[in-house]
């Protein structure tokens, strides 16, 4: 069992982001049917090419603090998806690294409180908010329920992502562009909300493992 | 209304030319597109109805990481650098992660050239209007003010 003030290291981190490629990669077909019923069908090749260039970097360089790990594999993010997940997903994860600092160990706590931030600068970058139908609406309750503690915090921020991006199928978008679909935007569940409910299954296994 | 901004907007044009020294570098435009093929084309369009004067650095960074529809970091960044010529560099886009990345680039600090600036226009009207201006010798903040004033010539 696991609780917030376990600590994770660079390691921890790379597991994470290795199991999230994983799961990027298993999933990619059903990412890319959601993406196809409200969007331009690419959201599960684009994360499978980011998420696979991450892996990659990652191999090379292998850095030694939780809070770089995070920054080098937004970096490869941003620049190898192609599509607004890149810039977005690249957003968290930098964002989560750069608040993170440069210590060699953190608390749950800590990832959780800059897990924060990183979600606030996505809402930002894409000038979303909860509700809208978009990846946030999946991020908000995980990184919520992972601030809140309990006796299995990453199992829940798990669950709470989980159906956060559940939550999103009676929901009309308002982001993106499933936007432009306005009313027949309802009754899909968002992509970008299910592969964001991916990275928190991809941390909780990560914890789980150590 | 419109015949109104098409003066001012010449007016801003005249002004721009007249008050440039020949030897001041031009401000570079990037112009950003899902598409390679619509990026260059919008880039020979803007270069072909400005002729008459001395063209302004314009490149295109159209099309994703593998080649197809997206939007490229790094065909961004270098397209930037390319026209930067010291005099700053205006970056239009079409849509969605365009707009996504460029922002993310310009927070980063050092993935573009100093005195780049993200514009706020429609990609084709815009990049018209601000090579235009940059051919006319218009500092950065006067090519931006053209390319946003492109949001304001009503069609109809």
């Amino acid at each position: 069992m696991t609780d917030l003030t376990d600590e994770l290291d660079a390691g921890t981190v790379f597991r994470w982001l290795t199991a999230a490629a994983a799961s990027v990669e298993r999933e990619a077909d059903l990412l890319t049917e959601l993406d196809s019923a409200i969007g331009d069908a690419d959201h599960g090749s684009n994360l499978q090419r980011g998420f696979a260039a991450v892996v990659t970097a990652l191999g090379k360089e292998s850095p030694s603090a939780p809070g770089a790990v995070l920054i080098l594999a937004g970096r490869q993010l941003v620049s190898s998806v192609g599509g607004a997940s890149g810039p977005l997903y690249g957003t968290l994860l930098r964002r989560t690294g750069k608040a993170l600092g440069d210590a060699d160990r953190v608390t749950g706590s800590q990832l959780a409180e800059a897990m924060r931030i990183g979600v606030d600068a996505v809402a930002q970058l894409g000038g979303a908010a909860l509700g809208d139908k978009t990846m946030l609406d999946a991020l908000y309750p995980g990184v919520e329920a992972l601030a809140a503690g309990g006796p299995h915090p990453y199992g829940a921020a798990r669950t709470a992502a989980d159906e956060g991006a559940l939550a999103t199928v009676p929901m009309r978008a308002r982001k993106g562009r499933a936007s432009y679909l306005g009313e027949r935007s309802i009754g899909h569940k968002d992509p970008g909300a299910t592969s964001s409910a991916l990275l928190f299954t991809a941390l909780a296994g990560a914890v789980a493992d150590e | 209304m419109s015949e109104q901004q098409d003066a001012s907007f010449a007016g801003r044009e005249a002004a721009a030319r007249s008050s440039a020294g020949k030897q001041r570098p031009k401000v570079g435009i990037v112009l950003v597109s899902h598409s390679k093929e619509v990026a260059d084309s919008v880039a020979r369009l803007a270069v072909g109805l400005a002729a008459g004067r001395d063209s302004a650095p314009v490149e295109g960074a159209g099309g994703g990481p593998d080649g197809g529809l997206g939007t490229s970091a790094e065909l961004i960044s270098a397209a930037a650098h390319k026209v930067d010529t010291g005099a700053g560099v205006a970056i239009l886009v079409d849509l969605g992660s365009a707009v996504l990345t460029v922002k993310v680039l310009l927070a980063e600090g050092d993935e573009l050239p100093e005195n780049a600036q993200l514009v706020d226009a429609p990609l084709v009207e815009g990049a018209i209007a601000a090579v235009v201006a940059s051919a006319g010798g218009a500092d950065l903040a006067e090519v931006a003010a053209a390319a946003e004033e492109a949001y304001h010539f009503r069609k109809v």
